[in-house]
């Protein structure tokens, strides 16, 4: 056990004792449901002292391969272990004090009271006709305070609203006081303050030494707080390592089959991933599958600020090669492009743009497809007394062969207009390489 | 306070209460006997083993030595001699039997309404009092003779058997476990029962055995009237022995049942997370399977067809004392035992004795219509 107060009850693990076991492990894990593979080939591990998020896409397998950690199904071939031992090889009894599991909902019909569900966390503590000793009260005690829901621990679970009965599924896990944890979409109806509290909560706890393993949908929640991501899709494992490693746009366009912009969040400093449809922009992509990718084109950007950025993002999501320029230091659309791993030509502000610069941009803007002119860059006359930037980008879209011009209107445009800006400019009757 | 503590203090008071409906009932009939009466004729009749006799038997051509218990009553209050014969030798069997189908029955629909997850089972849901039905009728519309006279040798000719009556239970108790068995057997697959689709096989299996049930009474004829009685439900001509038999099947069923009510408690918030817990959940639910049916069987194959008793009775309770199975387990036992005795008083104190049956379900249907208006059902 670590120094120092631990949050709930220290686990009560039999063979905690040696380091080098992981309280998870799962390997070469199969689950049919029938003639149907479900999970095939899966590994994992979670150490501990180490949250790991499981992402993927619906159906992807995620909550079967924490029914099979939970024992409740029987895989059809590969092993899972708890501590080190085979779990067909525990009772159900051992399991339970090996793993505790937050499912997402309850079934509880009668109305028991919250104290009462929480006290069933210590069932696999007991002896059949045990009492709950000092310990078990303690432990209880703990586990609702750590949830917060011992100021409504007197009321029926069934007049609780969904929040507050999946922080009684939480406490409940926590009274089993298990060396690993499983959390099956935790946050999933919770409201953003105790979606926060619920998952600090959990770092608390594995930073505490204890494992947990964390079927999450929301990627930014899951880039924030585990510390290791394994992205399953089609039921096999596509990624695994530390978030900013497995959540990158090509990652996830393979496993969710969405376009999607990986940034940085400037709130937490972590990945923060907008996903979008990638059926999008249909009249141009007339027919063609959800997910193809239209052969990727090199795309110049010239514009600022926030609509520039999102013209950058987007795409970038779509799988065109990026370049922005010029555009002011420190402007927004120099941070989107930095994110998207797009070259961006920029400028000291209200200076008048040094050649190379301009050169440089006028490089990028003649090698592309096609330059898109989001906002009033592309009506505007150059005036000299506006400064460098405006006139050095009129003659970046004069040098390319194709400008699309959009958000000309209040910087206002949809995503179809600019992937269709994009495509349309480079149709079927010009060169393709 | 803990819930073993609380479930102590329930059934202390439950059981005060049977005791108390018992003295009533008894001093309830045709014959008014003041309950004072009632409890030292009842006290009279106790026997306490006194010591140890030995005697010795002739049995043909041997003579074996053999040991009984003497046995003394320690209590000698002045009571009329035919007020003593009424309360021990005519009320008290039928009152006794009473109680304990009532506290089988209620005890079976606790555990199946926590089985099922749901407030509207009963003891009957996995076919046990259809399979009982058949079983009983099937012995009525065609008695065999349950009895022979075999020779052994040194012993010369004995005669072993069991009367009519005691055929009907037997065929009753053996139909009940076939029945459930059968609706057990429907359900499983690769070793693992799931509960919907044992509600679904109990259901098919009620309704096949109702059509054998009406086809049965359309052969019937002359015993018609005897099956019509049986199928109300019944207590009118409890002996001793039919209590004896059932008071030793009984409590033991029960026990079983107590010594999972924790796991039943962790089982209602569905089987993955029992699991999770640390339940075996297929084996508990075969023992809680196998033990409900025991014990439902037990209450039926003498009493016939109750209703309601299992239904109302959980449901009451769990209103009360809350669905914590240690204490509503015990707590539902005991008031079924004293609602059966109550219903059953009413049903023989009218100038016509009514089947109990009749009189369950013309109290509790209304009863569970005031819970349906009122709302309490919906948040049970």
């Amino acid at each position: 056990m670590t120094a120092g107060s631990p949050v709930v009850g220290s686990p009560e693990s039999p063979d905690a004792d040696d380091p080098e076991t992981p309280p998870i492990e799962v390997r070469d894990l199969v689950v049919s449901f029938g003639d149907v593979p479900v999970v095939s080939g899966v590994d994992l591990r979670v150490e501990r002292g180490s949250l790991v998020g499981l992402v993927g896409p619906n159906g992807a397998g995620k909550t079967t391969v924490l029914r099979a950690i939970k024992g409740t199904l029987s895989p059809d071939a590969g092993a899972v272990r708890l501590d080190g031992d085979d779990a067909d090889s525990l009772s159900a009894r051992e399991a339970g004090r090996r793993v505790a599991s937050v499912p997402q909902e309850t079934s509880l019909a009668f109305d028991f009271r919250v104290r009462q569900v929480v006290e069933m966390g210590r069932t696999p503590h007991l002896g059949r006709f045990d009492g709950h000793g000092p310990d078990d009260e303690r432990a209880v005690r703990e586990a609702m305070d750590a949830a917060g829901v011992a100021r409504f621990a007197d009321r029926a679970i069934t007049e609780v609203s969904g929040g507050e009965r999946q922080r009684v599924l939480l406490a409940r896990a926590l009274a089993q006081a298990t060396p690993s944890l499983l959390l099956d979409e935790p946050t999933a109806s919770l409201d953003v303050n105790h979606a926060v509290r619920t998952l600090e909560l959990v770092r608390d706890l594995v930073d505490d030494g204890r494992a947990a393993l964390a079927a999450i949908h929301d990627l930014d929640v899951a880039a924030r707080y585990c510390d290791e991501i394994v992205v399953l899709a089609d039921g096999g494992v596509r990624a695994a390592g530390p978030p900013a490693e497995v959540l990158t746009a090509d990652a996830l366009r393979d496993a969710f089959d969405a376009e999607a912009f990986v940034g940085e969040s400037p709130a937490t400093g972590t990945p923060t991933v907008t996903a979008f449809d990638a059926t999008d922009g249909g009249e141009a992509n007339n027919g063609a599958e959800p997910d193809d990718e239209t052969d990727p084109r090199r795309v110049h950007v010239v514009g600022r600020g926030r609509p520039a950025g999102r013209a950058v993002a987007r795409v970038a999501a779509a799988g065109h090669a990026v370049s922005v320029g010029v555009v002011p230091e420190g402007d927004a659309v120099a941070g989107v492009a930095a994110d998207a791993d797009a070259t961006a030509v920029t400028a000291p502000p209200f200076a008048a743009v040094p050649d190379e610069r301009r050169a440089e941009a006028v490089a990028l803007a003649r090698e592309a497809d096609v330059t898109v002119a989001v906002g009033e860059v592309g009506r505007v006359e150059p005036r000299t007394a506006t400064g460098g930037e405006t006139e050095a980008n009129a003659a970046v879209l004069a040098a390319s062969d194709r400008v699309a011009r959009i958000g000309g209107d209040g910087d206002r445009f949809g995503d179809d207009e600019l992937l269709d800006a994009v495509r349309e400019t480079d149709g079927p009757d010009t060169s393709d390489r | 306070m803990s819930a073993w503590t609380r479930s102590t203090k329930w059934s202390a008071a439950l059981a005060a209460t049977l005791g108390l409906t018992v003295v009533v009932s008894a001093a309830i009939g045709p014959v008014r006997i003041p309950p004072a009466e009632v409890v030292k004729a009842v006290l009279n009749a106790l026997v306490v083993p006194a010591g140890i006799e030995t005697t010795s038997q002739g049995v043909g051509p041997l003579t074996l030595p053999g040991v009984d218990l003497a046995y003394r009553s320690p209590f000698a209050f002045p009571v009329d001699r035919v007020h003593q014969q009424i309360v021990v030798g005519v009320r008290l069997p039928r009152i006794l039997m009473a109680a304990l189908v009532g506290f089988a029955l209620a005890a079976a629909g606790t555990v199946m309404q926590g089985f099922f997850r749901n407030p509207m089972a009963d003891p009957s849901i996995i076919g046990v009092s259809s399979g009982a039905a058949v079983g009983a009728v099937a012995f009525i519309v065609f008695p065999v003779a349950l009895s022979a006279t075999l020779t052994l040798p040194l012993v010369g000719a004995v005669d072993v058997g069991i009367s009519y009556g005691a055929g009907v239970s037997l065929f009753a108790f053996v139909g009940s476990l076939a029945a459930a068995f059968g609706v057990y057997a429907i359900a499983t697959r690769h070793g693992r029962t799931p509960v919907a689709t044992l509600l679904l096989a109990g259901v098919a299996v009620q309704t096949f055995l109702g059509a054998v049930i009406s086809y049965l009474q359309l052969q019937a004829g002359e015993s018609l009237r005897r099956i019509v009685a049986w199928l109300m439900g019944h207590l009118s001509g409890a002996a001793w022995s039919d209590v004896a038999v059932t008071a030793v099947v009984v409590p033991p069923l029960f026990g079983v049942l107590l010594v999972y009510a924790r796991d039943l408690n962790v089982m209602l918030l569905g089987e993955e997370e029992a699991q999770g817990l640390g339940i075996a959940v297929e084996r508990t639910k075969r023992i809680l399977l196998a033990a409900s049916a025991l014990i439902t069987a037990a209450g039926v194959a003498f009493a016939g067809i109750i209703g309601f008793v299992g239904l109302i009775v959980p449901h009451m309770l769990r209103l009360v004392v809350g669905p914590d199975h240690r204490v509503l387990l015990p707590s539902a036992a005991l008031a079924g035992g004293s609602f059966l005795v109550a219903a059953d008083t009413l049903a023989r104190a009218g100038s016509t004795e009514l089947p109990v049956g009749v009189v369950t379900a013309a109290v509790g249907a209304p009863f569970f219509v005031y819970l349906l208006v009122t709302r309490e059902v919906d948040e049970l």
